[in-house]
């Protein structure tokens, strides 16, 4: 049966999304360089020593510019700054993937029951959404941090939290218009129960907003983790996490630059590379410019 | 004549919409009665409550604005408005299925149309996937689709084809009771014969009891027994074909025909139906037709209208035949 469908050549929506996205040039580029980046990221957490490579303090080669065997020079305890960006790379992307994940699945969620069931549900939950989403991130990163000590899972949560009223925002008004569409009343027409067409029918077709929202949220919360890194309430010290290694080297600015250039080109052309698959995605998917 | 039974009872059907611009009247006391195998046309402009009435046999009216104020719907023995959520859900695509009016959006973009057939069998038969999609494939060549293309998206396929589609799924479950909201208003004449010739062969072969809503007298004269022509929310008048078409009582079902053209005097002029529909959150005392009657008198105006019985098939709503020798003036061709 499944090979019915190639025969026929049917892509349907996801099919057509790829196709599009590909055409994109930019999108495609990012997706390539972003591919790279957790591939070294995932790399360096395997192949560089935490202890001898990363944290180990070696004072006489101190502050050194670049050079063959510190390609990016090394910072103020001696240590290579090639190396500890490298590492440093896992520390970004999992607080922009799983921050995401977070405010995706609990805002989407609730976005979804409060466009579906509508009423006094809806109210609850989004002026609920409404108290959050004014609270500044940084504000609650160090309410997180303060209540469960500072580390990544809490920076995860602080970064993810503040997110979650847009997440469920957006899932509620994408969710609103699908909720009127007529097939969702000819589902019911049929006998369907809510969950089945909540997960069939509603779910599927209020996607494509909430995952374009997903995407572009991933380089801001990045963004956002490196700056509470950077006002020293995110991945503690000895860790380097680039926010954190850009705070650091402040200090050096004028004597060496390169302890703040590396990591901070390293935040740019990861929420470049991010930005542009996220701009990839929302074009794909936007029916207005389609065909 | 033995007493048959009922496939559906509607009795003294209320059901008004709260906006915040007051209260809407959708439908005002409406009775029908269905026997199996009988199918009856529901006529009458736009705004008139043929849709609300039909949902409302679903028990489909759109919450929280929609309420049933009074009455009782009552298919193939069951009460639809005071039944549990669960014998609801039963009911809906097995009691009563539903052919949408526009089959562009009454279908979901994302999954192929097998799988949206097999969604209603698979909810009540309670059978594998695999044999939902075996009978999915069956739907679809009974509606006249190749088979291969039950793994396409409702995009890859032409307006008529997606309404086979959508009376496909309505048909699936073999309901007792079809109702089909205006089925042909979004296709082309030819595609119209093709769709109504569809419905109809199904019905012979399944006993099928429907209800058709249109606004196109044609249609109805093609399938129908009897037919409602509805104003306002109240069934003006009631009848077999016979009665409706050749015998017509009513004057708004004389405006009606009277906005048709005249096949024999093809230079004649048409004759609308003169002024506006009713404002719907305001219900008069008298007659809702009054205002744009031509054989209005004072009493209609004030007086609550009670439906007459002219014979044993028709019924008039119009409390001017309670005078001897009333008739409106249309001329039978």
């Amino acid at each position: 049966m499944k090979g019915l469908r190639k025969e026929r050549g049917s892509s349907g929506f996801w099919g057509e999304v790829l196709k599009e996205f590909k055409k994109n040039k930019g999108a495609v580029t990012g997706f390539i360089v972003f591919s790279l980046i957790v591939l070294v990221a995932v790399l360096a957490v395997f192949l560089l020593d935490y202890k001898t490579q990363i944290t180990k303090i070696n004072i006489p080669e101190a502050l050194q510019p670049s050079s063959w065997k510190h390609p990016f020079g090394t910072d103020q305890f001696g240590r290579d700054i090639l190396n500890r960006i490298l590492y440093g790379a896992h520390y970004s992307l999992l607080i922009g993937l799983c921050a995401v994940t977070i405010s995706t699945a609990i805002g989407s969620m609730l976005g979804i029951i409060a466009g579906y069931f509508g009423g006094l549900v809806e109210t609850i939950i989004m002026r609920t959404m409404d108290v959050i989403s004014p609270i500044p991130s940084v504000l609650l990163a160090i309410c997180i941090a303060s209540a469960f000590g500072q580390s990544l899972i809490s920076l995860m949560l602080a970064v993810g939290i503040v997110t979650v009223p847009a997440f469920a925002r957006v899932a509620r008004a994408s969710v609103m218009s699908v909720r009127e569409e007529e097939y969702i009343e000819a589902a019911k027409a049929i006998g369907a129960s809510d969950i089945n067409i909540i997960v069939k029918h509603v779910i599927p077709n209020s996607l494509p907003p909430i995952l374009v929202q997903a995407t572009m949220r991933v380089a801001s919360a990045i963004i956002v983790g490196s700056s509470l890194s950077f006002l020293g309430l995110g991945v503690p010290a000895p860790k380097p996490e680039w926010g954190g290694m850009l705070a650091q080297g402040r200090s050096f600015l004028n004597t060496s630059t390169n302890m703040t250039l590396y990591p901070g080109l390293a935040i740019m052309i990861t929420v470049l590379a991010i930005n542009l698959i996220g701009d990839g995605v929302r074009d794909a998917m936007d029916p207005k410019l389609k065909r | 004549m033995v007493k048959e039974k009922l496939v559906l009872e509607i009795n003294d059907l209320v059901v008004n919409y709260e906006t915040d611009n007051g209260t809407v009247h959708a439908v005002n006391g409406i009775n029908l009665k269905l026997k199996q195998k009988q199918s009856v046309g529901i006529v009458g402009e736009t705004g008139a409550g043929k849709t609300t009435t039909a949902l409302a046999i679903l028990n489909l009216i759109p919450q929280p604005t929609g309420i049933i104020k009074n009455g009782t719907i009552i298919v193939d023995g069951k009460n639809m408005l005071t039944i549990s959520e669960s014998d609801l859900r039963m009911m809906r695509g097995k009691g009563v299925s539903m052919i949408f009016q526009d089959p562009m959006t009454a279908l979901n973009p994302v999954f192929t149309i097998g799988e949206q057939i097999a969604e209603s069998v698979r909810i009540h038969e309670g059978v594998s996937n695999k044999d939902a999609m075996q009978r999915a494939i069956e739907m679809l060549e009974i509606v006249g689709i190749d088979k291969d293309r039950a793994y396409d998206y409702p995009h890859q396929l032409s307006g008529g084809m997606k309404q086979r589609v959508v009376i496909a799924i309505a048909l699936a479950c073999q309901a007792k009771l079809l109702i089909a909201d205006e089925p042909t208003t979004a296709l082309d004449v030819t595609i119209q014969a093709q769709v109504l010739e569809l419905i109809r062969s199904y019905r012979e072969k399944y006993d099928t009891a429907m209800i058709l809503i249109t606004h196109d007298l044609g249609i109805v004269a093609e399938t129908c027994d009897e037919v409602a022509v509805m104003y306002a929310g109240v069934i003006v008048e009631y009848g077999t074909l016979e009665d409706i078409f050749n015998r017509t009582k009513h004057p708004y079902t004389e405006g009606l025909f009277n906005s048709l053209p005249n096949i024999i005097e093809r230079r004649s002029k048409l004759t609308p139906i003169p002024g506006m529909v009713l404002d719907p959150t305001i219900l008069p005392d008298g007659c809702v037709f009054a205002d744009r009657c031509s054989y209005v008198i004072d009493t209609c105006r004030t007086t609550f209208q009670k439906d007459i019985a002219v014979s044993d098939t028709h019924i008039v709503r119009c409390s001017r035949y309670q005078e001897p020798g009333f008739n409106i003036k249309r001329m039978i061709a």
